[in-house]
């Protein structure tokens, strides 16, 4: 197996957020096809119940369980790796951690009836966020006979860009709660995993407005934190424009070329040129517009010092076959 | 192949008809549901309404281009706001001009004032104070949800506007907006609570039994997972709440009710994307099991390319001839390729809106068209208004 470097190496846990609209599940799921490359085991780990790695996928619906749903491409010499896929629930990472610690095995139906699983994983702050982040740290952590770890690398699909440190600040979320406590030592077991070295927070944008902004603010977020490191930036669906040089102001300012259009058109035979042209004419100029509005955000994001990396807009919409692409695009940029 | 078409959503017709009184904008997180909620209410107030825009969460420069600086729970005066009828008009306060105020949510501090006005100052500084309702008011991931039907529930009996735009909370899922404020009502008011404090008040003899059969597992558990030094935050909370039984519940009622009432229209608005529409669809479907009043869906972004004559195939064949052939002609070829994108995007949309509305054939729709530039500035709402009339 070749080793390569990468920007992440050393990376465990590839924690993804992105705010809602941005494809984060999906560049989840290319980020962890990417990792197994190379006879690689990964977890795809989803924990806010949306079952978009199973539609991503085409796959039924993904219970509380670690699945195999995807194979990586092998290197020219070695294996192909694997993605596992797991839907972590709070009621069920609650039952776990209950069966676990304390082998109180039949204790959920209890619960549910008085009310105390609603208490406990939506309503008592902080503690959902510990028992799925639990859950990610475990598997982390956990090791397998003869292989060492179980996972070489595990990828969340987290909660959006402005819940993201919340969540992940979990100590912090407890303790003004539980200042001693079981859920205290859970808690502060987790926390070592995620403010180590071995887990990396990358953020999601498309290039717009309110997405990136809130990338901006969930990476400063983060650094306030102190211990829990931002990752990557990665630019989904960006759709460059291939303008000749010059021209790129020219069409935004709606003053480009007319006549040069309106002869490439000609000598490609089109009809109805007149008309054809003042729309494409204008299709142009929004889009540079759009393009450069682009350009300042991204500058912007540059600026915030993490490695950016860009994924393609694919326009017949994001298959498997789309997904492989992309993690192939991950790879060529090292994020991955 | 043409699809089915959808009956028109008459965005106007629904701003216009002052019988409306609540416009409640859902749908799910990133699809601009903020955006249209802020170009409904301009529009509506330059048409002669009196508008309050309730935002949860906007865009810095969006909250700017209403006026928006602070997030202070209080309706703002949009500045820059001309109405219909001033021209017919001169005076001012005249109760026929429209007007637009905007306000953003703070959601500690409704909650906070539910507290004040219910309890008596003691008490109330008592539960301010406590850790567990600090938490509560501030991170418990329906308080959002709850807090922003408390306020529209004030804002409708204020009676100082006939028209409040609703922009429900950025949730992952639409349902979130119906269901979070009952599921924290349930708990506020609910039996464990009731237990945690005083088990005795409950009920009979034969049924306490039983229930202490529970309720032993259940203080265990807690104990277990919290400790004990949180349950007896909750049990202060709790005590220090007990005047206030009944009152939570009561106030989400009186807000779900209000959104049944005929003066309420849901607008649920999505991106014209897969994931978006699902949820749409979700949401359509939970509407009508609860006899609320939809009045249509309203899809953004929608790609409408200014030469829609030309196919997306011909356009990509004539860039593939231009740049096989001798002279180059690159801005031809950009722009043939960049149409190609287009149509084919707009394609793929038209295909998710038809799945929609083959599954909801009688939801009213209305467009509006992808905007080049975000939005910033009163003009730029007012330009996605226009969009609603227009066909």
């Amino acid at each position: 197996m070749t080793t390569r470097d990468t920007d992440w190496d050393g990376v465990r846990l590839h924690v993804v957020t992105g705010k809602g609209g941005t494809g984060k599940t999906t560049v989840a799921a290319a980020l962890a096809l990417a990792l197994a490359s190379g006879g690689k085991k990964v977890l795809l780990m989803e924990v806010e119940g949306r079952q978009g790695i199973a539609q991503l996928f085409d796959v039924p619906p993904l219970p509380y369980a670690e699945r195999r749903i995807a194979v990586a491409p092998g290197s020219p010499s070695g294996h192909g790796g694997e993605v596992f896929a797991l839907v972590a629930d709070p009621e069920s990472a609650l039952v776990e951690y209950l069966e676990m610690f304390y082998s109180l095995r039949h204790a959920g139906t209890a619960l549910t009836r008085m009310g105390v699983m609603d208490f406990a994983t939506t309503i008592a702050p902080g503690l959902r966020d510990v028992l799925l982040t639990g859950k990610a740290a475990e598997a982390v952590r956990r090791k397998e006979q003869g292989r060492g770890r179980a996972y070489d690398a595990v990828v969340m699909d987290a909660p959006p860009t402005g819940r993201i440190s919340r969540f992940l600040n979990v100590t912090a979320e407890v303790s003004g709660l539980a200042k001693v406590g079981p859920i205290r030592g859970h808690a502060d077991t987790v926390q070592r995993v995620i403010r180590s070295p071995e887990t990396a927070v990358h953020f999601v944008t498309l290039l717009e407005e309110m997405p990136v902004q809130e990338t901006l603010d969930g990476i400063e977020e983060l650094r306030e934190l102190d211990g829990i490191r931002p990752g990557g930036v990665i630019v989904n669906m960006a759709r460059p424009l291939a303008l000749p040089p010059g021209q790129l102001e020219a069409a935004a300012a709606g003053a480009l070329d007319a006549g040069q259009l309106l002869l490439g058109l000609k000598a490609a035979g089109l009809d109805d040129l007149p008309a054809v042209a003042e729309g494409l004419a204008t299709e142009l100029s929004e889009q540079a517009r759009t393009a450069a509005g682009q350009e300042v955000l991204l500058r912007r994001l540059r600026e915030a010092g993490q490695p950016c990396y860009e994924l393609p807009w694919i326009s017949d919409g994001v298959d498997l076959g789309g997904l492989y692409r992309l993690a192939a695009r991950l790879r060529d940029q090292r994020a991955a | 192949m043409a699809g089915r078409q959808p009956p028109y959503l008459d965005v106007d017709r629904l701003i216009d008809d002052r019988r409306n009184r609540i416009l409640v904008c859902c749908g799910s997180g990133g699809v601009g549901k903020t955006t249209t909620a802020a170009a409904l209410g301009l529009r509506a107030a330059e048409r002669g309404r009196r508008v309050v825009v309730l935002t949860v969460d906007p865009a810095r420069r969006l909250a700017q281009s209403m006026g928006l600086t602070s997030l202070d729970n209080t309706p703002r005066l949009v500045p820059g706001v001309p109405s219909d009828s001033d021209a017919g008009d001169a005076g001012n306060g005249d109760s026929s001009g429209g007007s637009l105020h905007a306000m953003m949510l703070d959601m500690k501090r409704t909650f906070d004032e539910i507290v004040e006005a219910h309890a008596d100052p003691d008490r109330a500084a008592q539960i301010l104070a406590n850790p567990f309702y600090q938490s509560l008011s501030s991170s418990f991931a329906g308080t959002q949800e709850y807090m922003a039907m408390e306020k529209l529930g004030q804002l409708r009996r204020a009676e100082e506007w006939d028209l409040i735009v609703v922009d429900t909370p950025p949730s992952r899922s639409a349902l979130d907006f119906l269901d979070a404020p009952q599921r924290l009502s349930r708990f506020l008011d609910g039996r464990l609570l009731r237990l945690l404090v005083a088990p005795a008040k409950v009920g009979g003899r034969a049924y306490m039994r039983v229930l202490n059969a529970g309720f032993g597992v259940v203080t265990g558990v807690l104990t277990k997972i919290l400790g004990t030094q949180v349950l007896r935050d909750v049990q202060t909370f709790v005590s220090a709440l007990d005047t206030m039984f009944g009152g939570f519940r009561e106030r989400a009622d009186y807000t779900y009710q209000l959104l049944r009432t005929p003066g309420t229209a849901f607008l649920v608005v999505a991106a014209p994307e897969p994931d978006a529409l699902r949820e749409a669809s979700y949401f359509v479907e939970r509407l009508a099991e609860e006899r609320m009043p939809l009045a249509g869906l309203i899809l953004n972004r929608v790609q409408r390319p200014p030469a829609a004559q030309l196919s997306a195939a011909r356009s990509l064949a004539a860039a593939e001839m231009l740049e096989a052939g001798a002279a180059p002609y690159p801005l031809a070829v950009a722009a043939l390729r960049l149409h190609a994108d287009r149509m084919q995007e707009a394609a793929g949309q038209r295909r998710v809106a038809e799945h929609f509305t083959a599954a909801h054939p009688l939801v009213p729709v209305a467009e509006i068209p992808a905007q080049p530039d975000d939005i910033h500035d009163l003009e730029g709402l007012r330009r996605i208004g226009q969009a609603f009339g227009s066909r």
